[in-house]
């Protein structure tokens, strides 16, 4: 289960943050924010995506540079609102 | 006392960090008015030293034109210095409105307010005419005082990929449910010269029934054939529903910004916009000066024209000599040289040599971005421009750079 979540978060941010002719990889452990990947501005619209696509609210409080900076760490604040 | 020492010594920990990390920004203090050349004291304490100015917005070089300095001077003798307002108590002027007026009429749009500056009018505008049923979808490289103004809206918040026209529509698409929605771009963006494809985006904005909102700060003036922007250039004038931009750059660069479009956008504003309402009126001798900058471009192409050669002209020295800049048409010309520490060092060799350029790097932009930004304007001659491009190649000689291109570059000095 966890799986299909890592995928369907590293295909969003592939979809969504890299340029089509990107080369760039991106793991369960790629740095997303201080990687440079995704900017603070950008961070609003992931955390709109992740409110949409799991139906959660995120508290902004716990919506910080570290809890986004990575799909794993995306995937352990998941877990503090859903059951995924 | 309040402040104590440990309020102190948090702040001065701050302080340090910002240094250590090479962010810690350090102001010249220049001794001339502002110009194609200037003089300036650095380090503090030293000598004057005159230089040629490639980092101004003063695009048309109308910053300390003689018509203008001497309208502002008018302004002053005739209407005071100050209003000690806001404008809805007792801060507008007759000369508020006139310009008001005159700039409805040369950006070809409904009506306009003025705000004490773009900043404070990309700070007010999305809280007035969008809320939580509402969607914003912005350009994910614009303006940090839009992304300032979005953050005060209710409304949700999309982001596309820079001028990626495709994302923009999926974006378009996700958000058909909401009310409203608003296309918000950079006429042209800051740091790489880019012009927004405005007519794709109001092409999208009409087929999805989205409004269009563009930040004309670095093309007001000069960009279009007769230098109304963004929206003559890209041939949309009138479909902008809200363009906001600043007096502050080409337009004699002293303060004062607007929101100019729809009628009823313009009004809601000056009804509900905080940054308005609770700011001090923008001073009558900026006023009577903006008058005439208007008057002046308005007149004659004459200064933008001279823009656009110059632009021209120096865009083709640069790429024969053998420099990587950005191609384009606009006046801000980035040269680029990808590594932090490199475009630090050629910054103050540059400074050496006279020319008076400043380094960009991460986070300003991307890693593995950093740049010089010239920008040229109205007031350079030939001979400084052609003395500039003998300073870049001198330098770049130096460093090996002449004729290598990004993976080169990279390769030699690292990202």
């Amino acid at each position: 289960m966890a799986e299909d979540i890592t995928k369907v978060l590293v295909d969003y941010i592939k979809r969504e943050y890299l340029d089509e002719d990107s080369d760039q990889e991106i793991t369960a452990e790629t740095k997303l924010i201080s990687g440079g990947i995704v900017d603070s501005f950008s961070m609003v619209s992931l955390k709109l995506f992740l409110e949409k696509r799991f139906k959660i609210s995120i508290p902004d409080d716990k919506a910080t540079p570290e809890a986004f900076d990575s799909v794993n760490n995306i995937i352990k604040l998941l877990k503090q609102f859903t059951t995924v | 006392m309040a402040y104590s020492e440990k309020t102190r010594s948090h702040y001065g920990t701050e302080l340090g960090s910002i240094r250590t990390a090479g962010l810690f920004k350090e102001e010249r203090s220049i001794t001339s008015a502002q110009g194609s050349r200037i003089t300036v004291e650095y380090p503090p304490g030293s000598p004057g030293k005159e230089v040629i100015n490639l980092c101004a917005n003063n695009y048309l070089g109308l910053s300390s034109h003689p018509a203008v300095v001497e309208a502002a001077h008018r302004g002053l003798d005739t209407h005071g210095f100050g209003m000690s307002s806001v404008r809805f108590i007792c801060g507008t002027q007759d000369i508020h409105r006139e310009l008001e007026a005159k700039l409805s009429q040369f950006l070809e749009t409904e009506d306009t307010v003025l705000f004490p500056s773009c900043m404070e009018a990309n700070a007010g505008l999305f809280d007035v005419v969008l809320d939580k049923d509402d969607a914003m979808i912005a350009d994910r490289l614009v303006h940090a005082s839009i992304v300032d103004g979005m953050r005060l809206c209710k409304a949700q918040l999309y982001n596309y990929k820079h001028m990626n026209m495709a994302h923009l529509e999926e974006k378009l698409q996700e958000t058909q449910e909401c009310r409203f929605r608003m296309v918000i771009t950079d006429g042209v963006f800051s740091m790489d010269g880019d012009i927004a494809p405005l007519e794709a985006i109001c092409d999208l904005a009409d087929k999805y029934d989205a409004m269009v909102m563009v930040d004309d700060s670095h093309s007001t003036g000069f960009l279009g054939k007769r230098g109304k922007g963004t929206h003559e250039h890209c041939g949309v004038l009138g479909r902008i529903d809200a363009i906001t931009t600043t007096l502050g750059k080409a337009l004699g660069g002293a303060a004062g910004g607007c929101v100019s479009g729809r009628k009823e956008i313009a009004e809601l504003c000056r009804q509900r916009a905080r940054p308005y309402l609770f700011s001090n009126t923008v001073p009558p001798s900026v006023i009577a000066a903006s008058i005439k900058v208007i008057d002046l471009i308005s007149q004659s192409t004459e200064r933008r024209n001279k823009l656009e050669e110059n632009t021209k002209y120096f865009r083709e020295k640069m790429t024969a000599a053998g420099l990587d800049i950005r191609p384009g048409v606009h006046p801000i010309v980035p040269v680029m040289l990808y590594n932090a520490k490199l475009a630090q060092n050629v910054s103050r060799e540059l400074y050496e040599e006279g020319i008076y350029a400043v380094g960009f790097f991460f986070p300003v932009v991307p890693q593995g971005a950093a740049r010089i930004r010239v920008q040229i304007s109205a007031d350079h001659e030939k001979e400084q421009l052609d003395k500039a491009v003998a300073a870049f190649a001198k330098i770049g000689a130096k460093y090996n750079i002449i004729g290598k291109k990004k993976d080169e570059v990279i390769a030699t000095y690292g990202l």
